[in-house]
């Protein structure tokens, strides 16, 4: 036991191995939120009037809104006058290539292992680099540009596609959404934006890393991914952050709409700066994901590897609208020292013949509370839709906590719906068996997670997959239940 | 509206305190005033109150109800049709709430203590002061607040030390006319003692009234309780049921919960295991027809190492009906060991009929083993095909389907022939309708 004992500490004390702040010019518009800060958001990006309009209208709506404080987590009172609602790196000029790109980012962009150019030669992955909140270097463009798929900033968006983003910016999550979904409509300070046209298949995976950079600095990323009819497009965004004392907030909002026949799969590798052992520091992630299938056949599936954030607040939903669509979540969310963890789906059937399958996978350790949140709800008139849903725990140390609060709200009497959940810890008879073939203990307990996780794993992205396992036995280090 | 009916039942308990006279004067006046006041301060629930979130009772206020006064009329046939045969009982005849003498058995089993409040607030004072009202916490639920205050009349039981009750007790809850009632159990079984109860819950005619019922149920060291309870009201009727159940060392408590009646149906079933060892079994069938509204809800708290609990509720919902199940397991830091299984199981035979599940763990130890399961679906149409297949009328095939699939509950029933007419009783119901 006295050696598990050490093994859980030592696996509670491994530190943040992504920590270090890269030294980057920063623009900083004064801190607190105004109505004259949203207009200076929107004039520094030079955005057409329909785009402010919208801003001051999520901004006045926001006013009306208080916090929500339904979740199972704790945290201090966030006091928003006392943030920065804009930043970006000091603008060097007009990149033209790679190499112009500020050495500082890149380097920082090494030290992650991104590496941009390596990336570009070797695997085939657009990079759509977003450092704090200004995109600086866009790659693969022409090579998606070709077949008509649009890639780029959300503020580059706005300007040479201001008719896309007016017919979808807000569509799947409206401002009057929630309280965070305001803030962000707000004061949004940039983001990627989408598009592929119709029957066109991304030839590559598209990726962007956030990464927040400069002190106090509220990131507020607005995605909008849309697959017009046919099309088919696979979508990375992986997160790490630098070590701080204060709590970032980070609230962002992710929309995508599948349109007939189209297929969207969005991964996520989520490892913002947890705070210290004693929760010191970390970031808030509160963020808005939701997809809508719209047409016929399409699907749209979330797949989410959560090993950061002091807190992890979200639930990528689907809305499946069309005939025939499908809607998936695959999670895994592992919580260490005081980290808090509550996350889940929402899957609306609305179509009918529509499919749904929920994979949830908690893991807590240390001293963490994780719990899983989700709502199926097939209305009236879903006929013959089907979820099947399941959320495992597992729990490693005896000061944690697994939560699970599935919500079902069935209107139709051909649904067909399973929700099962277990909780369990790591079996010592499992922990026996690898010992005596020799595999430590440490090892071992990596090992079990990692298979009790392989559902999910599976379905990432190859390059994912090999970052998730890595950054799993990185926090798992020395972990035994 | 709000307030104007809580004044309606502010007023209603300013009346019946001074009926009161001398049992007025007990201890327990200061616990029924502090009721009223956490009433008072609560209110009724509303959606937006997380446990009261599918369950919207604003029909239950929109009537001003009166608590029933005067002798209701009781007919010795219907008390003989709803009492079951061959089952060796003892029948406790309730009517809105007040315990009916001429219609109830005496107990006679030495030390055992079966009775009605008056009496044991006469003869039991003490044990009465002991148990009432010490572990339905009215402080945070309107309804066992309300509930509290109206204590007048309620049925005592209390089994001592080493003591095996041979005979069921049957609670036998009537109504009579459009009143509201408050019915209240103490129940409180001994160390290695066990009981089996059953209550059951009818009306005389078809009418709208109110029935909001509390027990509370303690069980000792070791001690033993099966726990029936059959609730086929008025399906014009309101009914909030709430019981708390407290459980010591080793003790088991089993409770087979069966709503067929009711309007709005609300039940509150929450377990505290206090100690170790202990066992749980909580099952339940509900089956919702017309525009019945069934809500369950069932909280097991497992407060100490070592318990197990089981729950398996399983519903059937058609026409317009909507049910509701919320499934709540705690398992605190020091309950290591802990098995806890859940599953809810629904069948949705109309388009117009809706289920709400919300299966709930919250789990703060790590050597436990803890699942639930929920799952909705419809009637198999290859059983169906099967059954037609081989002559038997769709109507026939249809009830025996939904017989096999609330079976299960039923199963646990151990007294053949309570179980046989029980199984009638519900059958009966299926082809009721089509």
């Amino acid at each position: 036991m006295s050696t598990e004992q050490e093994t859980i500490e030592e696996f509670t004390n491994s530190e943040y191995k992504w920590g270090f702040t890269s030294d980057i010019e920063t623009e900083l518009a004064p801190k607190g939120l105004s109505e004259d800060i949203v207009r200076l958001i929107s004039s520094k990006k030079d955005e057409p009037e329909f785009m402010l309009e919208w801003r001051l209208k999520a901004y006045k709506h926001w006013l009306t809104l208080t916090e929500p404080k339904w979740p199972n987590v704790k945290y201090p009172d966030i006091d928003f006058q006392d943030a920065y609602y804009y930043a970006e790196p000091k603008k060097q000029k007009e990149l033209k290539s790679l190499d112009e790109v500020d050495p500082k980012i890149r380097e920082t962009f090494d030290k992650l292992g991104i590496s941009i150019d390596e990336q570009k030669r070797l695997s085939g992955v657009a990079v759509d680099a977003v450092i704090d909140s200004v995109s600086v270097a866009t790659t693969f463009k022409e090579e998606l540009s070709k077949h008509g798929i649009i890639f780029c900033s959300f503020s580059e968006a706005v300007k040479n596609h201001p008719d896309l983003v007016k017919k979808y910016v807000g569509s799947v999550v409206p401002y009057t959404d929630n309280f965070y979904a305001a803030l962000n409509s707000a004061v949004f300070s940039d983001g990627s934006f989408c598009y592929i046209p119709k029957g066109v298949r991304c030839p590559m995976e598209l990726s962007t890393y956030f990464r927040i950079n400069a002190a106090n600095t509220g990131q507020f990323e607005r995605t909008l991914i849309i697959a017009d009819e046919g099309a088919s497009v696979s979508y990375l965004e992986g997160c790490t952050a630098p070590m701080r004392d204060e709590n970032q907030l980070h609230a962002a909002v992710v929309e995508i709409v599948a349109h007939k026949d189209a297929t969207v799969k969005y991964s996520t590798v989520q490892n913002w700066y947890p705070g210290d052992e004693n929760g010191v520091g970390g970031i808030y992630n509160f963020v808005t994901k939701r997809g809508i299938c719209h047409g016929e056949n399409s699907k749209i599936s979330w797949t989410q590897v959560e090993t950061g954030s002091a807190i992890t607040w979200k639930y990528p939903g689907v809305i499946l609208k069309g005939d025939n669509s499908v809607g998936e979540f695959y999670s895994v969310a592992l919580t260490n020292n005081l980290q808090q963890a509550d996350t889940g789906t929402k899957m609306i059937h609305l179509g009918k013949n529509t499919k749904s399958t929920i994979v949830s996978k908690g893991i807590s350790a240390g001293k963490s509370h994780n719990s899983y949140r989700g709502l199926v709800r097939v209305t009236k008139n879903a006929d013959n839709a089907r979820n099947f849903s399941q959320c495992d725990s597992l729990l490693i140390g005896d000061k944690c906590g697994a939560h699970t609060f599935p919500y079902l709200e069935i209107h139709n009497k051909n649904a067909k719906v399973e929700h099962e959940a277990t909780t369990t810890k790591i079996g010592e008879d499992q922990i026996f068996y690898c010992n005596q073939r020799g595999i430590d203990t440490e090892n071992a307990v990596s090992l079990i997670v990692n298979g009790y996780c392989k559902e999910v794993f599976k379905e990432l992205p190859m390059e994912f997959a090999v970052e998730a396992q890595k950054l799993l036995a990185i926090s798992l280090e020395g972990s035994v239940g | 509206m709000d307030n104007d009916i809580k004044n309606w039942y502010l007023s209603n308990f300013k009346t019946f305190e001074s009926t009161l006279n001398g049992s007025g004067k007990t201890a327990f006046e200061r616990v029924r005033r502090g009721a009223i006041t956490s009433f008072s301060e609560l209110g009724f629930p509303t959606t937006k109150n997380e446990d009261w979130k599918y369950t919207n009772v604003s029909p239950i206020l929109k009537h001003k109800y009166n608590l029933a006064d005067g002798t209701p009329s009781v007919s010795p046939d219907l008390i003989k049709q709803l009492t079951f045969e061959d089952v060796d009982a003892c029948v406790i005849t309730q009517v809105n709430g007040q315990v009916i003498p001429g219609f109830s058995d005496e107990f006679k089993q030495d030390g055992v203590i079966v009775t009605d409040f008056q009496d044991a607030f006469k003869n039991h004072a003490d044990l009465l002061n002991t148990y009432l009202g010490k572990y339905s916490k009215f402080k945070d639920e309107s309804f066992i607040a309300l509930n509290t205050a109206f204590v007048e009349n309620g049925i005592f039981i209390f089994v001592p030390d080493n003591t095996t009750v041979e005979q069921t007790i049957h609670i036998l809850h009537l109504s009579d006319g459009a009143f509201v009632s408050h019915p209240r159990n103490l129940f409180v079984v001994g160390k290695h003692s066990s009981v089996k109860i059953i209550e059951t819950f009818y009306a005389q005619s078809e009418e709208e009234y109110f029935r909001n019922s509390v027990s509370e149920v303690v069980l000792a060291e070791n001690a033993f309780i099966d726990h029936l309870k059959v609730q086929d009201e008025s399906k014009k009727s309101y009914h909030i049921s709430n019981v708390q159940i407290h459980q010591e060392a080793s003790s088991n408590y089993s409770a087979t919960c069966i709503d067929l009646g009711g309007k709005l149906v609300r039940n509150n079933i929450n377990v505290v295991l206090n100690n170790e060892n202990c066992e749980t079994h909580l099952y339940g069938f509900f089956l919702g027809t017309g525009t019945q509204l069934i809500d369950n809800h069932t909280f097991v708290d497992h407060a100490m190492p070592h318990c197990f609990s089981n729950e398996l509720y399983k519903g059937i919902l058609d026409d317009k009906s909507t049910g509701v199940f919320n499934g709540k397991i705690i398992v605190r830091p020091d309950a290591q060991k802990t098995n806890a299984l859940q599953s809810n199981k629904t069948l949705l035979l109309s388009d117009d009929a809706s289920i709400n599940a919300k299966p709930q763990l919250e789990i703060f130890a790590d050597d436990v083993k803890c699942t639930h399961g929920a799952t909705i679906g419809q009637l198999d149409d290859e059983a169906l095909f099967y059954l037609r297949a081989r002559g038997i009328d769709k109507e026939m095939a249809n009830a025996l389907l939904r017989h096999a699939f609330m079976s299960d509950v039923l199963e646990n029933i151990k007294d053949e022939s309570l179980r046989k007419q029980l199984d009638d009783l519900v059958i009966e119901r299926f082809t009721e309708k089509e």
